[in-house]
């Protein structure tokens, strides 16, 4: 297992540079560059050419990207023109808010759409199963930004239980109980579609298992309903769920984008548009080196949860 | 049924869950009395005011800071400020001033010459020990320095290469707000997350992407200030920001999105509007195809209804322009200037004398930028009324850096007209940058539609070199007059900035200077 691990970390190396190189090109392609964004009305040619002095964006194009490289091998990612301050700072503060809100829709989405699809597949063809089914078709058929805006007009605006935006109050506040308050609505409105995932293809893989010899030698030996259930089936179903959590929580990351921008969630997803704009390559590149490094690390731990749980996935 | 029971509690667990969290909530809707809450469109960049360009940040920077002049409540005209009393010699090149006594800054140091002299030696002189704490994008409003100097503890004088008229303008300007030297020299590149100024309000705290706190200063030289803090939010999505403003979570809200201040009538809000010194505009290629005819720039003048645009497509967030200056100078504005009206009969009429019907127009659109306004929109609303007239016009649309690459290097070979706005501090910006022969792209300036008039030219340089305000006014109420018969651009609105408060809040009021000034603003 040390060994596979290890096999995959190292292979996730490549995968990062080329992700790098591709955002680098794909950065100085796109036409606009900082001094014209940072001086508006006022680039002047001479202005610009100043001001990309000072920034050092004057030098070729393969000349930063190697001097970029290097610096971030010894864990130094620049500095952020557009915010003018370390990228790493504000890469990293960005990113745990976005952990926090992807983790916590991650969280929900898994429990409740894991639930719903037991409940519906026990429960095949009846009153329960028809609601569950018809409640995930809406949620998946909801876009989450306008479920988003929705929310906030009522449980904000109009009934005040919930506030607006933002992760905490700005003024006073602070504490968990504040961070919970803000986190509830654009928890909930990311999670809205990946439940709705989850528990359409839970109740598929649980229908399967339902069918197999094992479930119906356990009912033989008359074990209760609920343990071949939530016990045995759920089991092995899990092999088949587990990967679609893994792929929901790709979605999450990107879904929060929307909301982040909706619930004004200062994530990483709103810095990445932001900075895109600004033509902040340094951030960008900082941003997107550190999604794609936890998006393969996500993988591999999901790869492995899977095969902790089925002896025939051999690691 | 043996899932219900779990099922019920699942639900049950929920619900409590949901309680807890909005019954335990503290109240959002109230933000604290002498707190002022302000939703701002983006966070700042930096608070050192040199290192900025963006309104969003001056906004916070004036109330921390002071210059050595400002403009005067409610105008764009020059009052004393940290300076208390100024002269300026015969031939407008040595302006001497004379520092307001007993002003510290936040730090506890005094304001003194030596002060002044650092802030400007630090952006203009590349060798000084602290310049690499810029960049400073706007240096260029003090290129026209020479050299400033101490002459003693409470006097500063500046030399200029030659004489130029928008100087004390400029130091009202941001880029002139004068800050703390010890700060710099301890915080060196790091000055901008912890500044220090003179102004009514102290730096408190700057939390990343979620606000920024100032405090009431005691000390200021011009009176404490009536609110006790002031914190700046940035809520980047305007949707967003409105419904903060409509659930009580911010006091007071700018930039308010034209479709959305309907939501803000009724006596739980104040709507305030201020016209700015803004103009948006078409820039029309004077240089080759059509628009090369002045009377074909004319029809288009008469062809577009300018009206129409501002009422319905701005919802009356502006006005409709008349010159290539904005009315809010109102020193230099020229009165007797009429916007073309909208009249297609002599459009058609103009079209024919000068052989131009159907001719073919590329016209450049942007998606968005700052001053632009509704840019798709209003660019469909001018397309469909050249097309009324006569012209044929095809739109190409850029994202704004892409568009602003396109534009600033020149319509020539690629368009005949493109969408423009500029929002400046002196009536001599935006024309000499951009009507000049000498501001055309190949020679370092705006002047994208190659307008070329030697008469212009030779006022906007007198006007420049004039220091007697009223001769000076006469040069550019001249010049307004003769670039209004000779439409280089199609003239269309000067934005009214807006902002709503609370009506807890009082004493708020905006400038024409788009600045935002919360000194004396209260909120019992």
């Amino acid at each position: 297992m040390g060994a596979y691990i290890l096999k995959r970390l190292i292979s996730a190396v490549p995968v990062v540079l080329g992700i790098t190189v591709i955002v680098f090109v794909i950065m100085s392609l796109i036409p606009g560059d900082p001094a014209t964004a940072i001086l508006g009305s006022y680039a002047t040619p001479e202005n610009v050419a100043k001001l990309n002095r000072d920034l050092g964006l004057d030098r070729s194009l393969p000349e930063q990207y190697f001097i970029w490289i290097g610096n971030m091998a010894t864990g130094e990612f620049g500095r952020s023109y557009s915010l003018n301050r370390p990228v790493l700072d504000e890469v990293m503060e960005r990113f745990g808010a976005t952990l926090i809100l992807a983790g916590t829709a991650l969280v929900l989405c898994s429990v409740l759409g894991i639930v719903a699809g037991v409940i519906s597949a026990a429960r095949q063809y009846g009153l329960a199963d028809k609601a569950i089914t018809f409640a995930v078709l809406i949620g998946i058929s909801i876009p989450s930004f306008f479920l988003g805006m929705m929310m906030i007009l009522l449980f904000a605006v109009d009934l005040r239980w919930f506030p607006v935006s933002g992760m905490y109050l700005p003024y006073g506040g602070g504490d968990l109980q504040d961070l919970l308050w803000h986190l509830a609505m654009p928890a909930a409105a990311l999670a809205v579609v990946a439940t709705g995932v989850v528990a359409r293809l839970s109740r598929s893989a649980m229908l399967e298992v339902l069918r197999l010899d094992f479930i119906r030698t356990a009912r033989a030996k008359g074990v209760g309903e609920r343990r071949v259930i939530w016990g045995h089936a759920l089991r092995a179903a899990m092999v088949s769920i587990i990967p679609v959590i893994g792929v929901q929580a790709g979605f999450v990351l990107s879904g929060a984008v929307y909301i982040e921008i909706v619930f004004q969630w200062h994530g990483i997803g709103e810095m990445l548009v932001n900075a895109i704009l600004k033509r902040d390559i340094l951030l960008v590149q900082g941003g997107v080196v550190v999604v794609a490094t936890c998006y393969v690390l996500f993988n591999l731990v999901v790869d492995v949860c899977q095969s902790l749980l089925d002896p025939r996935v051999k690691a | 049924m043996l899932l219900a029971p779990m099922t019920r509690r699942g639900l049950g667990m929920l619900t409590l869950v949901a309680a807890v969290l909005s019954l335990g909530a503290p109240a959002a809707a109230q933000t604290p009395p002498g707190v002022l809450i302000v939703g701002q469109i983006a966070e700042p960049k930096s608070m050192d005011p040199q290192a900025v360009t963006a309104v969003n940040d001056f906004r916070i920077l004036m109330n921390v800071y002071d210059g050595l002049v400002r403009y005067a409540d409610g105008t764009l005209e020059v009052e004393p400020a940290l300076a208390t009393d100024w002269t300026i010699s015969e031939d407008g090149t040595v302006y001497t001033f004379t520092l307001r006594e007993g002003v510290t800054f936040h730090d506890g140091t005094p304001l003194t010459a030596e002060a002044v002299k650092f802030n400007f030696d630090r952006m203009l002189d590349e060798s000084h020990p602290y310049h690499d704490t810029g960049p400073f994008p706007l240096a260029f409003f003090f290129s026209s320095v020479e050299t400033v100097e101490a002459v003693d503890e409470g006097t500063v004088r500046f030399t200029l290469s030659g004489p130029y008229a928008p100087f004390l303008s400029n130091l009202a300007y941001p880029t002139g707000l004068i800050v703390s030297p010890e700060a710099v020299k301890a915080h060196g590149s790091d000055f901008g997350r912890n500044p220090v100024g003179t102004g009514p309000f102290r730096f408190v705290e700057w939390e990343a992407n979620s606000r920024v706190v100032v405090e009431r200063y005691e000390d200021h030289w011009d009176g404490a200030p009536r609110l006790e803090a002031v914190v700046f939010r940035p809520i980047t999505d305007a949707n967003t920001r409105t419904a903060e403003m409509l659930a009580g979570g911010i006091d007071l809200m700018v930039e308010v999105p034209p479709n959305a201040l309907s939501e803000f009538e009724g006596d739980r809000y104040t709507i305030h509007e201020q016209a700015g010194p803004h103009l948006w505009f078409l820039i029309l290629n004077a240089k080759e195809g059509p628009f090369a005819d002045r009377r074909v720039r004319q029809a288009a003048n008469y062809a577009i209804n300018k009206k129409e645009i501002v009422e319905n497509v701005l919802e009356g967030t502006a006005e409709v322009a008349a010159g290539p200056t904005p009315p809010a100078f109102a020193w230099a504005y020229n009165e007797a200037l009429e916007p073309y009206p909208h009249d297609l009969e002599k459009a058609r009429a103009l079209l024919a004398e000068a052989g131009a019907e159907g001719a073919e127009l590329t016209f450049y659109v942007t998606e968005g930028g700052s001053g632009m306004l509704d840019p798709v929109p209003m660019g469909t609303a001018i397309q469909a009324d050249l097309n009324a007239a006569g012209f044929d016009v095809t739109i190409e649309t850029f994202e704004w850096n892409a568009f602003l690459e396109q534009v600033n290097a020149g319509l020539e070979g690629k368009a005949d007209m493109a969408e423009m706005a500029w929002m400046t501090n002196d009536p001599d910006t935006l024309p000499f940058l951009a009507l000049r022969t000498g501001a055309w792209p190949d020679k370092g300036g705006f002047n994208s539609g190659y307008y070329s008039n030697p008469k212009v030219d030779e006022l906007l340089e007198a006007a420049r070199a004039e220091t007697d305000q009223a001769r000076r006014a006469e040069l550019y109420r001249e010049m307004q007059t003769i670039v209004q018969e000779d439409a280089p651009w199609v003239f269309v609105a000067n934005w009214k900035q807006n902002a709503v408060t609370a009506t807890s809040v009082e004493g708020f009021s905006l400038q024409p200077s788009f600045f935002l000034l919360l000194k004396d603003v209260a909120k019992p």
